[in-house]
C-alpha cells in the first residue's frame, strides 16, 4: 500500500528501484527505531521497582540499589536512553539481574540456536506447502472431485488451529516418551531438530497450503490459462511454466507473513523442548522477571522479524518487480 | 447564461515514475440547457475531469465557476455547497447502488440530504421520481441484485436527480450495457433533457451515443480538448485530425459492404499518433 | 432467485457444517454450564490422591492438590473461551474503525493511517502480546488487553482493504457527492458492506486469541493461580509429560477442540458467504413454471447438410452446451449450427449473454471441463472432430484454428517473455527447433506490423493494441485455417479498433484463412464481414448477407437491435428503439420462440412451437414463424 515516505513523494528519486529501496529503507529504520524505544521502554514501563521484583523483597538494600545503577534507573530520562542506545552500539545490552552475566553473551549463544529450527521450519513449510497446494488446486478446480476438496478443506483446517505449543507437548509426549523414537530435548544430534521443526511448522504449513491452494485456482482460471490450453501445450508445461510463475508472488507473500509469526512461535515451542534459544531464554526471564534478559529479547526477536519481512520483500521485488514497487 | 464553467482545470496523480498529468488545462463551457458531449479514448481524461468536478478528486489547477461564483475546496462544507449544484453518475452498473440498500432506501438518501421531508412527501418524491425515469414504481422496493443492469443506472440516474441539480456529470453512463439497454437509457437521457431542461456534461468513448444526446461535442486526447464545437458541425466538418481519425475510426451500419469505396463524405483515414499504453481513466 | 439462497443459509448444508454447529453448540453448553456442574469438583483437593493418572474416579488423574483434572478442565472452559472472546471483540472492535475509517478520511489522513497500520503490522501479534503482558504485569486483564491491542493491526488492515473496496465504488462516490457526513458515510454504506467478511475473520480470530491466551497463559503471564484456564492448565502439567502424558495434554486436547471448532466455523460462514456470492444476480424474472429443459429441436437445415462440404473448413450442426451452475443445469448455446468456408469472414453478434463466447469455446474444444458439448457433426478441413481420439483431436485443433480472445491484457501471460509465447505452439506440435520457430516468430511479428525486437518483452510493456496483435501474430505461427477473434477490438479503442480489424482482413486475404469474428456490435460486424449470425439465448435466429443487416433484416429482434444503435446520422428527435423487457432465465427456458416474451409481433404459435431456422432468400435464413416483411428496396435488388 503505502511506504513511510509517500508523503514525501515529491523528494523521492525518480527510478522506481531507487525509490523502492529508499521506501524501504525508511520503514526498516522507523520499524527498527520502534523496537529500540519499546525494548527501552519496557524496564521503565513495568508496574512498581522492576529490581525488587526480579531479586525478591527481601534482597538487601544495598544490592538493590548497586543493581538500579548498573541499568541506570537512577538517572534521568534521555540520559538514560542515550546510555542504552550506546550501549547497544558497542554491544553492551546489560546484564541479568538475577545471574549477573551480560546478556550480549546469551545473546551470542543462543540465537544461532533459534535461528537453527525456524529457518528450517521455514524452508519445510515452503517446500510442503508449495506442491501440495498446486496439486490440490489442479485437482479441485471448476468444482471438480468436491469430496477431495472436503478432506483438503477439513484436513488443513484442522492442521491449521493445532497450535505450536500444544503439539509439542504432544510431540513429545508420543513419539520421544512414548515411542522413545526421537529425543525429547536439547540439541543432541540432528534428530533432535525434527520434532521443534515439526511443531514449528505444521501449522504454517496448513495455512499457506491452503492460500496457495486458492491463489492458484485464480491463477488458473485466468484467461492466459486459456490461452496455453488453447495452444494444446502438456500438462506439465502449463502449470509449471504458465501457472507457478504467476502464483509466486502472492504465495512469497503469505510466505513472509508467516514467518513473523513462526520466530515468534520459537517462544512457546522452545520451552516445551527446552531448546537452548532466544525463546526459551525469553520465558524463563519473564516468569523470573528478568527484565534487561526479556529486554534484549524482545529486541532481537524484534529485530529478527524486521529483517525477515525485508528479506521477503527484497526477494518479492527481484520476483516480481512491478508488484512489489507499486505496493510499497 | 452559463451554468458551470470549466477554467483551465488539471489534474494531477502521483505515479510510480512522477507525477502524471491526467487533465491538462481543460477549458469547458456548459450553459444552461444545454448538453455538452466529451468524447475520448481510454486514458484521455475524461473520467479524472468528471471527479475533480464533483470534487472526488483534488485539483491540480484551474477553476470551477458555476453561476459566476468558484465552487471548490476539499471540506465536506465545500462539497454540500457544491453538491446541491452539481451531481454525477458513474459508469459501472454493479457497483452504482448501495447493494444493501433497496431502490427506496437509496433515493429517500438523496432526497432527503439537502432538506427534510416527511414520510409521505418521501414516498411521494420516490414514486415521482422513478416515474420521471420510466421504472416501474413496484421497483421502489427491490435490492440492487434483483434489477438489470438498465435498471440500476437509470436508478442511479433518479439518484442524481433527487436533489434537483442543475447540472448532471454522466460519466460513461452506457458503457456497460447492451446497446437495446443503451437505447432506453439514452431515451431516457433526452427525454429528461426536453422535461427538466437538465444542463449536462455527457461524457463517453462511443461517438454516435454522445452525438445522439449532446448539442455540443468535445473531444477530449491525452488530457486536452483539442476540439469543441456543436454537435452537427463537428459531425460535417471536423477540424482537428484526432476528431478526424476518430470519426472515420467509428463503425457505420449503413456503410457500404467491404470492397466498394467508402462513403465520400468521410476524410481518409489520417497517420494516428503513436498512441499511448491504455490507462485507465 | 434470492429465496433459494436464503434457505440455503439458515440450514447447514455440508457435513462440515454440521461438524461446526455441533462442536459449537457443545462448547457453548459447556461454558455456560461447566463451572456449575463440575466447579465444586475442580476445586476440591484430595490429598491423598496428588498426582494420579488416570482412573475411574478421576479420568484424567489428578493434580499437585489431588485436583480432579477432568473437571479442571471442563470448568476452564468458561474463563478460557470468555478471555478469548473479550480480547477478540475489543481488538475487532479497535481495529476496524481504524481501518474502515481509512475509505472516508481525505487522502493525507489516510496515508498516514495505511503508515501506521504497516508499520504495526510488522510485528507478530503473539510478540506484542507478550511484550504488553510483561509491561502491564502478569494477570487475566493485562493478557486480555495486551491480546486485544496485538491483535488490532491484523484487523485494521482487514478492514482496510475491504474498506478500500467500498471506496472505490461508484455509490460510495456519489453519496460523497450527495454531500453526506464522514460518520454517515461509515454507518450507512461502508460498515454494512463490509460486515459479513469482517465476522468470519473474527470468528478465525476468536480461535487464535484462545491460543494465544493459553500460550500467554502456558508462559505464566496470564490468567494466575488460583484461578486457571487452559493454558495454565498445561502449564502445570507439562513437567508430568514424559510421565504421564494424559494428565499433561488434557488441558492441550480442549485448546485444540476450541481452536478448531472456530476454525471449522470461519470456514463453513466462508463457504456459504462464497456461494452467496456466486449466486446468479440477474433480475427475477416473471414466474415461470419450473418445466424440464425440453427435448432440443434439431434445426431442419436445407438437404445434405449431414453430407461433408468439402470446401468447408469448418462445420458444425446443432451444437448444444450444457453446463452446471450451483442453481442447475443451464443450457446456454441449444442447436447451433455454422459452417465457414476457406477464405471467408462471418460475423456471429449477439448481446451479452448470448452464448457468443461459449459456442466459439466449444468450436475450438476449449470449454470448462464440466461442460457437456452435444453436437451432430464438427469437422475441421474436413475432418471428423467426434471420430478421433483425445490426443488425433488435440493436434489437430492446435494445428487447424487459432483462437483470439477478447481481453488481451489478459490473454497473455505476464510472467513469460513474447518469444516464448509466439514459440511454445510450434515448437510442441511441429517439432520447430529453437531457431526455427524464432525466425518464424519474427516474421509474424513483422506480419501484424511489429518490431521483431519485442520477441524480448513481456506483456506489461505494450500497449493494448500491440498486446492483441501480439496475440494475432501467435495464433498464425501454426498456420491455421481457421481464426476464432471472439470480441478481439471490445476492450480497445476505436482507432485502434479500426487498425485490428484491417489487419484480420489483410491476414484473410494473404492467408486465405477464415475468420469467425464474434461482436456485440452489429455496425462493426456489417462493415467487416460477409455473411452475419445472429444469436438470442443461444440459438441462431437470424443468418443474412451482412450488406442486409441495415435495412433488410427479417427476424424481429434482428430488426430491433439493429434499430437501437444510435449512429452518427441518427435523427436527435426520434427516440432509439427498445426492447422492453430483459433475455429468458437460462434456467428457466419457456416453451416455443426464445424471443416471444419481448416480441411485439409474437401470435399463438409463437409460445407453443420452436421456429426453426429456414431458408426465406438464398443465404437468408430465419428462425421465426411471422418474419417481417422485406423492405421494398431490398427485395427490389
Ligand atoms: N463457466 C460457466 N459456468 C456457468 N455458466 C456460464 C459459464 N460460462 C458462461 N455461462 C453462461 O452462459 C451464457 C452464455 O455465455 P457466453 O459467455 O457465451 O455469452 P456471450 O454471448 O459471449 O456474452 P458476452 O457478450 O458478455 O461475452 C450466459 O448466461 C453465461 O452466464
Ligand atoms: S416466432 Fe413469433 S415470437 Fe418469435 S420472433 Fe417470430 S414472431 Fe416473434
Ligand atoms: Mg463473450
Amino acid at each position: 500500500m503505502t511506504g513511510v515516505s509517500d508523503v514525501s513523494v515529491s523528494l523521492l528519486p525518480r527510478h522506481p528501484w531507487t525509490a523502492f529501496c529508499v521506501r524501504r529503507s525508511a520503514r526498516l529504520v522507523l520499524s527498527l527505531g520502534v523496537v529500540l524505544t519499546a525494548s527501552f521502554a519496557m524496564i521503565r514501563l513495568v508496574p512498581g521497582d522492576p529490581v525488587r521484583a526480579a531479586l525478591g523483597v527481601d534482597a538487601p538494600p544495598a544490592l538493590v540499589a548497586a543493581r538500579r545503577h548498573q541499568l541506570g534507573l537512577d538517572q534521568p530520562f534521555l540520559a538514560q536512553y542515550r546510555h542504552y542506545l550506546g550501549g547497544l552500539l558497542h554491544g553492551d545490552m546489560g546484564a541479568s539481574l538475577i545471574t549477573g552475566t551480560p546478556v550480549a553473551e546469551l545473546v551470542r549463544t543462543r540465537l544461532p540456536a533459534t535461528l537453527d529450527i525456524a529457518l528450517p521450519a521455514f524452508l519445510v513449510t515452503l517446500a510442503v506447502a508449495l506442491p501440495c497446494g498446486l496439486v490440490a488446486a489442479v485437482h479441485t478446480r471448476d468444482g471438480r472431485r468436491p469430496r477431495a476438496e472436503l478432506a483438503f478443506t477439513a484436513v488443513t483446517a484442522g492442521l491449521a488451529s493445532v497450535p505450536d505449543f500444544v503439539l509439542a507437548a504432544g510431540l513429545s509426549a508420543l513419539l520421544a516418551v512414548g515411542l522413545e523414537l526421537l529425543p525429547v530435548a536439547g540439541t543432541a544430534g540432528a534428530e533432535s531438530f525434527v520434532l521443534p521443526v515439526l511443531a514449528l511448522s505444521l501449522a504454517p504449513t496448513a495455512v499457506l497450503a491452503r492460500v496457495v491452494r486458492v491463489e492458484a485456482l485464480k491463477v488458473l482460471a485466468e484467461d492466459y490459462m486459456r490461452t496455453a490450453r488453447g495452444k494444446r501445450l502438456s500438462p506439465a508445461r502449463r502449470y509449471l511454466r504458465h501457472a507457478a510463475p504467476n502464483m509466486a508472488t502472492a504465495a512469497l507473500t503469505v510466505a513472509g507473513s508467516l514467518l513473523p509469526a513462526m520466530i515468534a512461535g520459537t517462544v512457546l515451542v522452545e520451552k516445551v523442548f527446552a531448546w537452548p534459544g532466544i525463546g526459551s531464554a525469553m520465558a524463563q526471564s519473564v516468569v523470573a522477571q528478568d527484565y534487561p534478559v526479556v529486554q534484549a529479547m524482545v529486541l532481537i526477536l524484534g529485530t529478527t522479524v524486521l529483517l525477515a519481512g525485508l528479506l521477503v520483500d527484497g526477494l518479492l521485488a527481484l520476483l516480481d518487480p512491478r508488484s512489489a514497487i507499486r505496493e510499497m | 447564461m452559463t451554468a458551470l464553467t470549466l477554467c483551465q482545470v488539471t489534474v494531477r496523480y502521483d505515479g510510480p515514475h512522477g507525477p502524471v498529468t491526467a487533465v491538462d488545462g481543460v477549458s469547458l463551457d456548459i450553459p444552461a440547457g444545454t448538453t455538452v458531449g466529451l468524447v475520448g479514448e481510454s486514458g484521455s481524461g475524461k473520467s479524472s475531469l468528471a471527479r475533480a468536478v464533483v470534487g472526488l478528486t483534488p485539483l491540480s489547477g484551474g477553476r470551477i465557476i458555476l453561476d459566476g461564483r468558484e465552487v471548490g475546496g476539499r471540506t465536506v462544507r465545500a462539497r454540500r455547497h457544491l453538491g446541491r449544484r452539481v451531481q454525477v453518475v458513474f459508469q459501472d452498473p454493479d457497483t452504482a447502488l448501495d447493494p444493501r440498500m433497496t431502490v427506496r432506501q437509496t433515493l429517500e438518501e438523496a432526497a432527503t440530504a439537502f432538506r427534510r421531508l416527511d414520510r409521505r412527501a418521501r414516498s411521494e418524491r420516490v414514486a415521482g421520481l422513478l416515474d420521471l425515469v420510466g421504472l416501474d414504481p413496484r421497483l421502489a422496493d427491490r435490492l440492487p441484485r434483483q434489477l438489470s443492469g438498465g435498471q440500476r443506472q437509470r436508478v442511479a440516474i433518479t439518484r442524481a436527480l433527487a436533489v434537483e441539480p442543475d447540472v448532471l456529470i454522466a460519466d460513461e453512463i452506457t458503457s456497460a450495457l447492451d446497446v437495446s439497454v443503451q437505447a432506453s437509457v439514452l431515451n431516457t437521457i433526452r427525454r429528461l433533457q426536453r422535461q427538466l431542461g437538465l444542463s449536462m456534461l455527457f461524457i463517453g468513448h462511443n461517438l454516435p451515443a454522445v452525438c445522439y444526446v449532446s448539442d455540443v461535442v468535445a473531444v477530449m486526447h491525452r488530457g486536452r480538448i483539442v476540439e469543441t464545437a456543436p454537435t452537427t458541425a463537428l459531425l460535417r466538418d471536423p477540424q482537428h485530425p484526432y476528431t478526424r481519425a476518430l470519426l472515420t475510426s467509428v463503425p457505420i451500419l449503413n456503410a457500404p459492404p467491404p470492397g466498394e469505396p467508402a462513403a465520400p463524405a468521410l476524410p481518409a483515414l489520417p497517420a494516428l499518433p503513436a498512441l499511448p499504453d491504455e490507462k485507465l481513466s | 432467485m434470492s429465496v433459494p439462497t436464503r434457505s440455503r443459509r439458515s440450514l447447514p448444508s455440508s457435513p462440515l457444517a454440521w461438524v461446526a454447529a455441533t462442536m459449537l453448540a457443545s462448547l457453548v453448553l459447556l461454558a455456560l454450564a461447566g463451572p456449575l456442574v463440575w466447579g465444586a469438583a475442580a476445586d476440591r483437593p484430595d490429598p491423598s490422591a496428588v498426582l494420579q493418572g488416570p482412573s475411574a474416579a478421576h479420568p484424567f488423574g489428578t493434580d499437585n492438590l489431588g485436583r480432579d483434572l477432568l473437571a479442571r478442565v471442563l470448568t476452564a472452559a468458561r474463563p478460557s473461551l470468555l478471555l478469548a472472546l473479550s480480547a477478540t471483540l475489543l481488538g475487532a472492535a479497535g481495529g476496524v474503525v481504524l481501518g474502515a475509517s481509512t475509505a472516508v478520511v481525505g487522502p493525507r489522513t489516510r496515508r498516514w493511517l495505511a503508515t501506521l497500520i504497516n508499520l504495526l503490522l510488522a510485528f507478530p501479534a503473539l510478540l506484542v502480546a507478550l511484550f504488553l503482558a510483561v509491561v502491564l504485569g502478569a494477570g487475566a486483564g493485562g493478557a486480555l488487553f495486551a491480546l486485544a491491542v496485538a491483535s488490532v493491526p491484523g484487523f485494521a488492515r482487514l478492514a482496510q482493504t475491504l474498506a478500500a473496496g467500498v471506496s472505490g465504488t461508484d455509490y460510495l462516490a456519489a453519496a460523497r457527492v450527495l454531500g453526506l457526513r464522514r460518520h454517515r458515510l461509515l454507518r450507512r454504506h461502508v460498515l454494512p458492506n463490509i460486515a459479513e467478511p469482517l465476522l468470519l475473520s473474527t470468528t478465525m480470530a476468536a480461535g487464535t486469541a484462545l491460543v494465544a491466551l493459553a500460550g500467554l497463559s502456558f508462559l505464566g503471564l496470564g490468567v494466575q493461580p488460583p484461578a486457571y484456564d487452559w493454558g495454565q492448565l498445561l502449564n502445570q502439567g507439562l513437567d508430568r509429560v514424559y510421565a504421564q502424558p494424559l494428565p499433561a495434554l488434557a488441558p492441550g486436547l480442549a485448546i485444540l477442540y476450541a481452536a478448531l471448532t472456530f476454525q471449522l466455523l470461519g470456514e463453513v460462514l466462508a463457504g456459504s458467504a462464497a456461494r452467496r456470492a456466486h449466486a446468479p444476480q440477474s433480475p427475477p424474472t416473471a414466474p415461470l413454471p419450473a418445466t424440464l429443459p425440453a427435448p432440443l429441436p434439431v434445426p431442419d437445415g436445407p438437404a445434405g447438410d449431414d453430407h461433408v462440404l468439402q470446401d468447408h473448413v469448418l462445420q458444425v450442426e446443432d451444437l448444444t452446451i450444457e453446463l452446471p451452475t450451483p442453481a442447475g443445469v443451464i443450457r446456454p448455446v441449444r442447436g447451433v449450427s455454422l459452417s465457414l468456408r476457406a477464405g471467408e469472414i462471418v460475423g456471429l453478434v449477439g448481446e451479452s449473454g448470448s452464448g457468443k463466447s461459449l459456442t466459439a469455446l466449444a468450436l475450438a474444444g476449449l470449454l470448462p471441463e464440466h461442460a457437456r458439448v452435444g453436437r451432430r457433426t464438427h469437422r475441421l478441413l474436413g475432418a471428423d472432430l467426434t471420430a478421433m481420439t483425445r490426443k488425433e483431436r488435440h493436434h489437430h485443433l492446435a494445428t487447424g484454428l487459432a483462437v483470439i480472445f477478447q481481453n488481451p491484457a489478459s490473454a497473455l501471460n505476464p510472467s513469460l517473455r513474447i518469444a516464448t509465447q509466439l514459440t511454445e505452439a510450434i515448437r510442441t506440435h511441429r517439432g520447430a527447433s529453437r531457431t526455427e520457430a524464432a525466425a518464424q516468430a519474427e516474421a509474424a511479428l513483422r506480419r501484424v506490423a511489429l518490431p521483431p525486437s519485442l520477441l524480448r518483452s513481456r506483456p506489461h510493456q505494450l500497449s493494448g493494441g500491440q498486446r492483441q496483435r501480439v496475440m494475432i501474430a501467435s495464433g498464425l505461427m501454426v498456420r491455421p485455417a481457421l481464426i476464432i477473434a471472439d470480441e478481439p477490438t471490445t476492450a480497445l479503442d476505436v482507432t485502434v479498433q479500426r487498425q485490428i480489424t484491417e489487419l484480420l482482413s489483410d491476414v484473410r486475404r494473404d492467408t486465405s484463412a477464415a475468420v469467425l469474428f464474434i461482436s456485440h456490435d452489429v455496425a462493426l460486424v456489417a462493415g467487416l464481414c460477409e455473411r452475419v449470425l445472429v444469436m438470442y439465448a443461444g440459438t441462431v435466429v437470424e443468418s443474412l448477407p451482412a450488406d442486409r443487416l441495415a435495412t433488410a433484416t427479417r427476424h424481429p429482434y434482428t430488426r430491433a437491435l439493429v434499430e437501437s444503435v444510435p449512429d452518427l446520422t441518427a435523427d436527435r428527435d426520434r427516440p432509439l428503439r427498445t426492447v422492453e423487457g430483459g433475455p429468458p432465465d437460462p434456467l428457466a427456458p419457456a416453451a416455443g420462440c426464445p424471443f416471444q416474451p419481448r416480441c411485439p409481433h409474437r401470435r399463438h404459435r409463437c409460445a407453443e412451437d420452436v421456429p426453426a431456422l429456414t431458408d426465406l432468400d438464398p443465404g437468408h435464413r430465419v428462425a421465426c414463424w411471422y418474419p417481417l416483411p422485406a423492405p421494398a428496396k431490398a427485395t427490389a435488388s
